[in-house]
């Protein structure tokens, strides 16, 4: 592959060519070699740029401009002027904008854009899209002159860090896998994304697919291997469809197959479903249920680098970590490395939910502080309410308080402060969130998704489900905290995968750092977040009730009487303090203790 | 529930179901590890997967029976019974649980009497819950087959509903 200045994508839809596209491309070339450029610029089609209405058009990378209504007059003074002194020429630009992207937006402020970097702006079903990028660039750079050595040496070096939430060195995993004895040896994506609250993953795969199959590609060459499965699961039909068509096309233009790019390295790659088992994103889960069967996690070592799918050396990564991979081979280890913290470099994506104004995507460098994120990036909490905490890494990552905003967001930071990384889930919870409550529900979801293969999780977990119910029904003892911590401690330790290990993790940061919440609930029977139905009431305010009924009408259990424009009252018997009632009141008349 | 009413013929014995069935065996069985293939194309087409369903499968892919119904009891995905014609998923992930999901699901109920797990007498809503459907910055969000609404309130949602039980 010829690494080119420029290229240029001359649009051949029906509309264009029925317009000269054909001829215009043509003379184009022509113009360009007479001026001496012909080695500098390429020309190339593409079926849809976006201005068919003022064809014929041609888009220019990597500049992204985009010039419309072209003739052939226009042809020698473009390329004089714009080609070759570099200068825009301002009248033959297109005025069409691309729809933005509405889940992602343009960069909010502190965002710094390296994974979703063409995310919104290509179009992923096109293949010649993400090749303007400098798409495959990387991998054309790696099989012509790179070593499988120097692959490793470089993704060593740029410091990048797991992104599936342990946050182990890419660079070891794949010197771990090369050094592994057998064959074949198989490339696995870990597309997985199961933690609630998090869907970085789905906007990669659904937005910028290559990216993601490139560094596999990549990945295959530095360790040996031969094959690759992406595992998606099926909560992301549009993602499955994405890449399969993805793949379809890099198989088409050489970039999978035999020999890739004339090459004797050879690669192929397919994408299997997941059926809604959170615990197969833990990697030996997936690799069993990529085998046909259920997903059970088991024993680690051995490491899947020396034995893994059908016991053969596999390499398993996130989707993340394989998608930055192309632009560490171009732009060097050291320009990525530039960017995060001493331990964590580079830049993560994160999905910002629950209370925040501006929920979404966000990619930031390593370093940033909670504070910046909630803020300055995510615009504040709703309603201008308080901030109560911010819960990181999923259902094994815990809720920090206020005290940790000013904490720099990187994998050491997270872990002494009691949370972790995770994959990037990072949903912020306001004052009127009850902790015990949501440790609670972490514990529910555990629960739930406990495989059950072994004791301390199947059965320990269930344990500190119960208590926990027990505490938010209103019936919480005295020692029930000191049983929360026992149990916790017993469960970390056992359990047999990261599933078990990480379970008591709400709990115990919930306990750690609002412990007089549980406190509240056990010994005063108070809920003081109001949340907890059994130690809340509803009552209606007299002075402020207009008798106005609405209240009445809409309450599902009629639990509420009085006389129209007389002040109305509950029935606490009747009451089911689903919260209605005070949804409903125009005057504020409902208060709850 | 489903076993109050009259039961459906089992998808082996419909010609059409049955073809579907052999074509989705014959062009995943060379696969390695293919049950999971199979299975999860058979759940798409069909909709359930029937205990005749198994034994067939098991017994075109030359695996033990128990193996494909470990499968099965295993993923949340695969379902053993019909379920109504449209398929209504409730996500109780975190951000939709924090941003009010319960409330969502408790009126689902009361305007369907049903319970989670159920389907209509009609045959066509099946209420579920699911966890984190990927679409968290529009908290609460309900899946409508491959449909999501999000920011859904308690008082829009019979609306909603509504439309698909017409249908
Ligand atoms: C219960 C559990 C769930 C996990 N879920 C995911 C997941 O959804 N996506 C993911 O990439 N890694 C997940 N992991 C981490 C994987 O086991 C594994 O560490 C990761 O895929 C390795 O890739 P990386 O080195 O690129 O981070 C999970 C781990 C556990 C214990
Ligand atoms: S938590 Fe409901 S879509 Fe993510």
């Amino acid at each position: 592959m010829r690494y080119y200045r420029s290229h240029v994508m001359v649009c051949t839809s029906p509309q264009c060519v029925d317009k000269g596209a054909r001829t215009l491309m043509k003379r184009l070339q022509e113009e360009l070699a007479a001026q001496g450029l012909a080695d500098e610029v390429a020309v190339l089609e593409t079926p849809h740029i976006g201005d068919c209405a003022n064809g014929p058009e041609i888009m220019v990378y990597p500049d992204r401009v985009h010039y419309a209504g072209l003739t052939l007059e226009d042809l020698p003074s473009l390329v004089e002027e714009y080609f070759k002194k570099g200068r825009v020429v301002t009248r033959l630009l297109s005025q069409f904008r691309p729809p933005v992207d509405k889940e992602l937006g343009p960069p909010k402020p502190k965002e710094v854009r390296v994974v979703l970097r063409n995310c919104g702006k290509i179009d992923p079903e096109n293949i010649e899209d993400y090749i303007a990028e400098d798409g495959y660039q990387a991998l054309a750079k790696v099989l012509t002159e790179m070593t499988p050595e120097q692959v490793i040496e470089e993704i060593l070096a740029s410091g990048l860090r797991g992104r599936g939430g342990a946050g182990f060195p890419t660079g070891r995993k794949w010197q771990f896998c090369r050094a592994a004895a057998g064959s074949p040896k198989y490339v696995v994506c870990n597309a997985d994304e199961g933690d609630p609250g998090a869907f970085m993953n789905r906007r990669v795969l659904e937005g910028d697919p290559h990216s993601v199959i490139e560094g596999m590609i990549i990945a295959a060459y530095a360790i040996g291997a031969s094959y690759g499965y992406i595992y998606c699961r099926a909560e992301y039909p549009i993602a499955v469809r994405t890449l399969r068509e993805a793949i379809r096309q890099a198989r088409e233009y050489g970039f999978l197959g035999q020999n890739i790019l004339g090459t004797d390295f050879s690669f192929d790659l397919e994408v299997r479903m997941g059926a809604g088992a959170f615990v197969c994103g833990e990697e030996t889960a997936l690799m069993a249920s990529i085998e046909g069967k259920r997903g059970h996690p088991r024993t680690r070592p051995p490491f899947p680098a020396v034995s893994g799918l059908w016991g053969k050396p596999t390499n398993i990564n996130n989707v993340e970590s394989y998608a930055v991979v192309p632009q560490i081979i171009l732009k060097g280890s050291a320009w990525y490395a530039s960017m995060g913290t001493a331990t964590s470099k580079g830049t993560k994506t994160f999905a910002l939910a629950g209370d925040v104004n501006n929920t979404g995507l966000i990619e930031v460098p390593f370093g940033i502080t909670m504070r910046e994120i909630i803020y300055d990036v995510g615009g504040g909490i709703k309603g201008g309410k308080g901030f109560k905490a911010v819960q990181t890494g999923g259902p094994m990552g815990g809720c920090l308080p206020a005290a940790y905003l000013d904490v720099p967001v990187d994998y050491e930071s997270l872990t002494s402060a009691g949370s972790i990384m995770g994959s990037g889930g990072m949903v912020v919870m306001d004052e009127e969130t009850c902790m015990v409550d949501i440790a609670r529900f972490f514990m529910e979801f555990i629960q739930d998704e406990s495989c059950g293969k072994c004791i301390p999780c199947r059965v320990g977990t269930r344990h500190l489900l119960e208590i926990l119910e027990r505490i938010c029904a209103g019936l919480g003892k005295p020692d029930d905290i000191e049983e929360l911590e026992h149990l916790s401690s017993l469960i970390r330790r056992s359990s047999l995968c990261g599933l078990g290990q990480g379970a008591p993790n709400p709990v115990v940061t919930t306990l750690r750092h609002f412990r007089s919440e549980y406190e509240a609930h056990i010994y005063d029977k108070r809920c003081p977040a109001k949340v907890c139905r059994a130690l809340i009431r509803y009552e209606i305010d007299p002075a402020f009730c207009t008798g106005c009924t609405l209240c009445a009408r809409n309450c599902p259990v009629n639990a509420i009487s009085g006389e129209r424009r007389q002040p109305h009252t509950i029935n606490q018997e009747l009451c089911t303090r689903c919260g209605i009632c005070k949804q409903v009141c125009k005057f504020d008349a409902v208060t709850v203790s | 529930m489903a076993n109050t009413r009259k039961t459906l013929p089992d998808p082996l014995t419909i010609p059409e179901q049955r073809t579907l069935i052999d074509r989705i065996i014959a062009e995943n069985r060379h696969l390695p590890g293919a049950s999971m293939v199979v299975l999860g194309e058979l759940q798409d087409a069909i909709g359930y997967i029937s205990f005749p369903m198994q034994k067939y499968v098991a017994q075109e892919l030359r695996v033990p029976e128990s193996q494909i119904y470990g499968v099965i009891s295993f993923y949340s995905f695969f379902t053993t019974e019909p379920r109504g014609r449209h398929n209504v998923k409730f996500c109780l992930g975190t951000a939709c649980y924090v941003s009010g999901a319960p409330k969502l699901i408790e009126k689902a109920q009361d305007v369907l009497g049903i319970g989670i797990g159920e389907t209509t007498d009609d045959w066509q809503l099946t209420i579920e819950v699911c966890r984190c459907v990927g679409a968290c910055s529009q908290a609460p969000v309900v899946m409508i087959d491959d449909d999501i609404y999000g920011r859904v309130t308690p008082a829009e949602l019979p609306k909603i509903l509504a439309r698909y039980q017409r249908t």
